[in-house]
């Protein structure tokens, strides 16, 4: 096993990791480690580290050690973990800034979660919403995933959960003001 | 003529479940000698009680047996019952239904079986009892504290301040213990002496104390509210009745020794106090340095004392006092890890310290004034590590017992490193953090979120690069191996007996437990006192505590003996052991046995062939004996016999089960 050496990685990885704390409002030393939150986490079977020990790494200052892995792209956000929490503890808000900061500092271990969470916010940015057909025909076309999920096109025509022009939501400029002051401070996610 | 009355109690369904009481109480009409018997729900309520008294007084009953539960738990109100209807409490027998029969059984129709012989045997035996009479001591009104820490002053205080004379013995020359070397107290931050010395104060100027410090218990004899104790005054060589404590003479003493008060961290005279607010505020002459008294030149201290008080001929001197009870305060000691921990260095790094020293170190009256530094060089340390649990926890190296306060101490250290070196970390090792007080667990997470890094982890080995001490570790939280590179190392020792605990164990007349702590005589409902009548427990010495919890068993054992000095005389239990002197051989077998110390050889005079003979029998002190029987199975001509359960009473018993 390597070894860590806990003082240096604090000393490089203090500055980051408070701005991860005050952007996410999650004080990290709330945290006892109990695990409840990964006890119950939907999604924890998919995940290299459970959510408790993303936050033990946070703790510790092994700031790499938490980008790079694959339990932060996987947290679906349910809210579960922090409905739980004795501590009240925000982990999906922290997953989100700490995925934020992967990304910027070049990890990003899901690619596709990546692509998929891109396509869908670039949606949302120009039409106010995800239209279906375009997001999933760009994530199969960029992610070369050319047929996932091709067979269940013609029942979503058919059933109308799918159409063929997008729809627009009535004020696409308020949207663009919410990206804006979402962003201030520089482009994320 | 013999009239028993038996009475079968179905303890709701314990009993009567698995035992058919009213058949048991059918079949005990038929044992000679009774006439009268019956079977009842609950034999000890009330109504219960009434039935018993109203059956004494219309069958004439001379003997009764009571078939219920255990002695233990019902035999003092039977006794009462009886002692209410006009009987010697003592004419009865309690025969237990429930712990030795129902409650182990489940066929009824053997149970039932059993309780008849049960009950039998209890017919048997009652009908040889005898009357039996209490004896009567006096109690002797004044009460020994020994160890004058935080446990054995607030004792001493409690017992003073409720009217009662108080004798304060400690062996250190200032009373205090330990909790004036602390420098701030969890979780409230109180400065230790602040809050400890008036204390002292308070103590010394008691009318009702009388403080003996400098001295030991050397001798403990007799028994409940008659202890007679001898007590070593040891020589200070200085005269108190002289002294002014003016403190010219630990100035000008030209032999410097280190400093235990500071943990060998600074230096004093070999004519001095332990510190500053010590009480008595006077001096002591350290035998053991001391250039006059072991090569003879010097003098310096009696030459510049202006009241003459030194006097260097000064010997110990053997007080004899009489108390009627003893309080326990003996307190701890810190676990010696310098001979146990090969891999924190065996004490060969300077900057590895116990918490102990650490507190003296961050004290402001300490030896460098309240500042954090290395010993190695008195620099200032950014990084510190602190290891928990070394000696605790720790069945191999050290004790099997948890210390209860070190937990908190760290967590209170840690934040002191945050809070007075800037740009400092501060790492603690922990395997749980137990925080079981009030107001513990805000004072830990405050802590944390001073951003001390907690490590789940015992520290495997420390050693030394160049100015830095490495400490590996594995955090068992992430499963990580990891590496710490401290400038000062923090040992949070166990809290081990103090020493010479044992033995004064000994000499007062009780037992300590396995890892040496003061056995208490029960650990849930007698937790302030020892199996030994008239001697209570106060503080550390019971076991490992923090300060609140050491006051509060002080209290404790105060009220106690408070409640034992109400009384002006104490009724002794008469079941205890007699000796026929006539046939008493006096071959002394069973005075050692006696684990209570009741038994002595005496003389006595006999007239032999018309001459008078004196010769040695044993005789027991009733006020100490326990009634245990020991000393009766040890004895070979079968002179000693106890009340309650003599050899003919037993023996008729066992007859009754085959015979009747």
């Amino acid at each position: 096993m390597k070894e860590v050496e806990l003082a240096i990685a604090a000393k490089q990885n203090r500055a980051e990791i408070h701005a991860i704390e005050k952007k996410s409002g999650v004080e990290l030393t709330d945290c006892y480690q109990c695990g409840k939150c990964s006890a119950g986490c939907p999604v924890a079977f998919a995940m290299d580290k459970t959510p408790r020990q993303i936050i033990r790494l946070l703790q510790l200052g092994l700031l790499e050690e938490a980008l790079a892995s694959r339990t932060i792209w996987l947290c679906a956000t349910c809210q579960t973990c922090v409905a739980r929490c004795p501590k009240e503890v925000d982990l999906p808000s922290l997953m989100e800034v700490v995925r934020q900061t992967a990304k910027k500092r070049g990890f990003v271990a899901e690619k596709d979660i990546n692509l998929f969470n891109d396509i869908f916010l670039q949606n949302v940015k120009t039409f106010g919403k995800s239209p279906e057909v375009i997001l999933s025909a760009l994530y199969n076309l960029r992610s070369g995933h050319l047929f996932q999920d091709v067979d269940s096109v013609p029942h979503l025509f058919l059933s109308g959960k799918a159409h063929v022009l997008p729809e627009k939501v009535k004020n696409v400029d308020a949207i663009k003001k919410i990206f804006a002051k979402c962003t201030e401070g520089g482009e994320h996610s | 003529m013999r009239r028993v009355g038996v009475f079968i109690c179905h303890c709701g369904t314990n009993i009567a479940a698995t035992v058919d009481c009213q058949k048991v109480a059918e079949a005990a009409k038929s044992f000679p000698g009774v006439v009268f018997s019956m079977d009842y729900k609950y034999m000890c309520s009330d109504p219960g009680q009434a039935v018993i008294k109203e059956a004494i007084k219309t069958h004439n009953l001379n003997r009764v047996v009571v078939a219920s539960c255990t002695p233990r738990m019902h035999e003092p109100t039977f006794r009462k019952t009886l002692a209410g209807a006009g009987m010697n409490p003592y004419l009865f027998e309690m025969t237990n239904l429930r712990e030795q029969c129902s409650w182990v059984h489940s066929d009824k129709e053997k149970a039932t079986e059993k309780a008849i012989d049960l009950v039998k045997m209890s017919v048997a035996k009652v009908q040889k009892n005898r009357e039996l009479f209490p004896d009567y001591i006096p109690i002797n009104k004044k009460a020994l504290v020994i160890g004058g820490g935080i446990a054995g002053m607030q004792a001493a205080l409690d017992i003073a301040d409720a009217g009662y004379k108080v004798t304060l013995v400690e062996r250190e020359p200032t009373i205090g213990g330990k909790m004036p070397m602390l420098d701030k107290t969890f979780p409230t931050m109180d400065c230790s002496a602040c809050i400890s010395t008036p204390k002292m104060v308070d103590v010394a100027q008691h009318p009702n104390i009388e403080l003996m410090s400098f001295s030991e218990v050397q001798e403990v004899n007799g028994f409940i509210g008659n202890f007679d104790v001898k007590i070593k005054k040891k020589a200070k060589y200085v005269d108190y009745s002289k002294c002014t404590g003016c403190g010219l003479c630990e100035t000008k003493c030209p032999k410097k020794v280190p400093n235990e008060y500071d943990l060998g961290m600074g230096v004093r005279p070999s004519i001095y106090k332990p510190f500053a607010q010590a009480v008595p505020s006077k001096p002591i002459i350290d035998a053991k340095n001391c250039r006059k008294l072991v090569n003879g030149k010097c003098g310096v201290c009696a030459k510049v004392c202006p009241t003459g008080a030194v006097n260097y001929e000064d010997r110990d001197e053997i007080i004899s006092d009489t108390f009627g009870a003893i309080v326990m305060a003996t307190g701890y000691d810190l676990f010696k890890w310098e001979g146990a921990y090969g891999e924190y260095g065996y004490g060969k790094f300077p900057d590895v310290i116990t918490g102990l020293q650490f507190e003296r170190m961050v004290n402001a009256s300490g030896p460098t004034g309240g500042k954090i530094i290395r010993p190695s060089d008195g620099e200032e340390p950014k990084t510190v590590a602190f290891i928990k649990c070394v000696g605790s926890r720790d069945p191999l190296k050290g004790k099997i017992t948890c210390s209860r306060a070190c937990c908190m101490y760290t967590a209170k250290h840690a934040h002191q490193v945050l809070d007075k070196i800037s740009e400092s970390k501060a790492y603690v090792f922990y395997m749980d953090v137990r925080t079981v007080g009030k107001g513990y667990e805000e004072f830990y997470e405050n802590t944390l979120h001073d951003k001390a890094v907690y490590v789940r982890g015992r520290v495997s080995k420390i050693y030394q690069e160049g100015k830095k001490l490495i400490l590996k570790a594995e955090d068992t939280l992430s499963c990580k191996a990891i590496q710490v590179k401290a400038d000062l190392v923090v040992l949070a020792t166990a809290m081990v007996p103090s020493a010479g605990s044992r033995e004064l164990a000994q000499i007062v007349g009780f037992l300590p437990d396995l890892n040496g702590w003061y056995q208490e005589a029960h650990p849930k409902l007698r937790p302030v006192e020892t199996p030994t009548g008239g001697v209570f427990l106060a503080g550390t010495c019971q076991g490992p505590k923090d300060i609140p919890d050491s006051v509060a068993q002080a209290g404790a054992a105060a009220a106690k003996v408070m409640g034992l000095f109400s009384n002006e005389q104490l009724e002794t239990n008469p079941m205890t052991a007699k000796v026929n002197e006539t046939i008493c051989s006096g071959c002394g077998t069973c005075a050692p046995l006696c684990p209570y110390k009741a038994i002595q050889l005496i003389d006595v005079q006999e007239r032999v062939h018309g001459k008078f003979v004196e010769r040695k029998v044993a005789h027991v002190n009733n006020g100490l004996c326990q009634g245990c029987g020991a000393c009766t199975v040890a004895c070979r001509p079968g002179a000693i016999d106890l009340q309650g359960y003599q050899n003919d009473q037993i023996l008729e018993e066992v007859d009754a089960l085959w015979a009747w």
